[in-house]
């Protein structure tokens, strides 16, 4: 493929997102469809099941754009983040804590049903923040040790995290408090509780539509988040951090702080995205926080731009419609003719489909006109300075 | 002719008088391993003056200012500023206490706008926070306006015009990325502004203007300079006090003149006298840069 194809066919896009109208007429008309569209399918329509975990990985995507598409902080243990916000509803959500209260329970702005149940359940929507909360804490936890670090070092730093959390998650059945455990491991937690929202309709498996209403809710509270915080006094110093440490401390960006937001920041949209996405399967399991998921929604980033919010959005759902069917339906059949199974080769699709990307469009489907400019003439290039008292 | 044991330095320990320098350093040395690239250097500047540290390549002139802006921590010594001891103090706290600085080699964020580089020169200056910056209150809009209004006002004054205030850095003349840089330094409203090297690769004329640009800063802003040097000519014409670096110690200081003809800095920029012939040849090198 011609290399200049790809970008000729993204141009008229892109051009449209650098316009200044774009946001005062196609960003209401996107919200508009967005919110439209749900109700020419049925509740249970499959595809709208599919796109309400797309809109999970967008969130969750965004989250991390923060971190590495604006900070550059390249982070591969984005799952920990996932998985705190899946314990946060695990643990506040579900009979997981039965004991508590003489089996009586905890309840907290509940409906009826899960109010009846031990263990204990606060409302979702408050879990949700709680999640955040501690998601930001595991975020500014885990950017401790990076901070004497650069580039590849703290990836590799943060892939530990990653797995650590993800090895805790699954053992934490093993680690007994009292009449508790950490976590329930590879058991898993299940049922958990659904947002209890009057007037949207009933969350439930046979309906989708609530749920991707809250997702889409979630989506647009983070895409708040993500345009505010680029063009701020935070974002700046973000970009400027990233090209050049030295220079941004000697302007007065205390590098400690303003790292450790972006890592928190980045930590709490995937606290959030991992509650909805663990209410929505309806379990919290251990084996789903695993290194592939980081891989995944960095994937995502990259894909879309790094730094890049609207190209963020749609590597997202570029990759997540790609995983739920352009793997299975299109390249399944096709694969199939050369006796190949679809199911066991899905990560060497992803594979390929980045090296083709890192070889065609380096820069990502609608790049940011900064990084732009780092990918094509090498700007931003790390330079390390002896000593950075921090 | 045989010099006797290694000239007296100035006493080491003892701090130098406090005559009300804006900026004192107290016997500061920085060891890199084994290297000393900054030995038991004191130095004063007072409010409102122009000084320069100059010479040779590797003399130590950009340590010590990474010491003074906190880049590096002094292996020995103190470091006074403004009344307050700032040793070993954090580069961004310097900065918000009243330092700012420019870079030997342009340290612009090369994919931000001028403007852009000129408001995170005011970071220090700034409030907002992450969830001042999500909200964005009514105080947080007059900020960023205020901020940006300032940067303009910067980039004016440091003679871009408007043309060019949204352009990136990356694609802006090396002049103009020059004066730049000293916007975004000036942006901290710094009572001290370090210069490294304000003047390399300008021609004559556009030194000249810099020069004339730094006495107007002083004079309109109060703004205390200290610049590295290699243009003798620059460093003669603007500064009131001359401060000779040499294998990272203090070999001379005082006025231009005097140590325009110190034996010891001819000698540290040329080599050891070896005849009579060689002190013109000094002066003329010495003056060309």
């Amino acid at each position: 493929m011609d290399l200049s194809m790809l970008g000729a066919l993204t141009r008229p896009l892109r051009e449209i997102v650098a316009n200044k109208w774009f946001n005062r007429i196609a960003v209401p008309v996107v919200i508009g469809f967005a919110i439209v569209f749900p109700l020419f399918f049925v509740g249970a329509s499959p595809f709208i099941n599919n796109t309400v975990q797309a809109l999970v990985y967008v969130v969750m995507a965004l989250g991390l754009n923060v971190v590495v598409g604006f900070a550059g902080l390249l982070d591969l243990g984005y799952v920990a983040f996932y998985a705190m916000g899946s314990y946060a509803i695990g643990w506040f959500g579900s009979e997981f804590l039965y004991p508590v209260n003489h089996q009586k329970g905890v309840h907290f702005l509940v409906s009826r049903l899960p109010g009846s149940l031990p263990g204990v359940h606060i409302n979702f929507f408050i879990v949700i923040v709680i999640a955040a909360a501690l998601a930001a804490a595991a975020g500014a936890v885990i950017g401790l040790p990076t901070l004497r670090l650069r580039g590849d070092y703290i990836a590799i730093v943060t892939l530990a995290f990653g797995e650590i959390i993800g090895n805790i998650a699954a053992n934490g059945d093993q680690l007994h408090f009292g009449q508790y455990t950490l976590t329930a491991g590879r058991q898993g937690i299940t049922p958990v509780d659904v947002p209890n929202l009057p007037g949207v309709g009933d969350f439930s498996p046979l309906n989708n539509r609530p749920w991707y209403y809250v997702a889409l809710a979630l989506v647009l509270i983070v895409l708040f988040c993500n345009v505010r915080l680029r063009d701020s006094r935070l974002g700046r110093a973000w970009i400027a951090l990233r090209e050049d440490e030295v220079a941004a401390a000697s302007m007065g960006v205390p590098i400690v702080r303003t790292k450790l937001l972006a890592y928190a920041t980045g930590a709490a949209f995937g606290g959030m995205a991992g509650v909805l996405l663990s209410s929505y399967t309806n379990t919290v399991n251990a084996d789903s926080f695993n290194f592939s998921f980081s891989i995944f929604v960095l994937a995502m980033v990259i894909l879309g731009g790094l730094g890049s919010i609207w190209g963020v959005v749609l590597g997202a759902l570029a990759l997540s419609y790609f995983n739920t069917y352009g793997i299975p339906d299109v390249l399944g059949p096709f694969l199939k003719n050369f006796g190949l199974d679809v199911t066991q080769l899905g990560f060497g699709i992803f594979g390929f489909v980045l090296v083709l990307m890192m070889v065609l469009r380096p820069q990502g489907l609608l790049p940011e006109r900064r990084r732009k400019l780092e990918m094509t003439q090498g700007i931003g290039a790390d330079e390390s300075l002896v000593e950075v008292n921090a | 002719m045989s010099v006797s044991p290694a000239t007296p330095a100035p006493p080491a320990t003892a701090p130098a008088p406090d005559d009300g320098g804006l900026l004192r350093a107290i016997a500061v040395t920085k060891a890199f391993g084994g290297l000393v690239a900054v030995e038991d250097v004191s130095f004063q500047i007072p409010a409102r003056s122009i000084v320069s540290i100059i010479g040779p390549n590797g003399a130590g002139k950009t340590t010590f200012f990474n010491m003074l802006t906190g880049l590096y921590a002094p292996t020995a010594g103190r470091i006074a500023f403004d009344g307050r001891d700032i040793t070993g103090r954090r580069p961004d706290r310097i900065t918000a206490l009243g330092i700012a600085r420019t870079f030997q080699n342009i340290r612009l964020f090369a994919s931000m706008s001028a403007l852009e580089n000129v408001q995170v020169g005011q970071h220090a200056r700034m409030k907002a926070g992450l969830f001042g910056s999500i909200l964005r209150p009514p105080w947080v809009r007059r900020e960023e306006r205020e901020t940006r209004d300032k940067a303009r006002e910067m980039l004016d004054y440091v003679g871009l015009d408007s043309s060019v205030h949204e352009q990136l850095a990356v694609n802006l003349s090396y002049g103009d990325q020059r004066r730049v840089e000293i916007a975004r330094a000036l942006a901290s409203d710094p009572k001290l502004l370090l210069l490294d090297e304000p003047t390399a690769g300008m021609n004559p004329n556009e030194s000249a203007r810099l020069t004339a640009f730094m006495r107007q800063l002083r004079d309109e802003r109060d703004v205390t300079i200290l610049l590295i040097e290699h243009d003798m000519k620059v460093v003669m014409d603007v500064s009131e006090r001359v401060t000779v670096l040499d294998h990272g110690t203090k070999i001379a200081e005082g006025e231009p003149a005097t140590v325009r003809n110190d034996p010891r800095v001819v000698e540290a920029y040329l080599g050891k006298r070896e005849s009579e012939s060689a002190d013109e040849t000094g002066e003329t090198t010495a003056e060309g840069g």
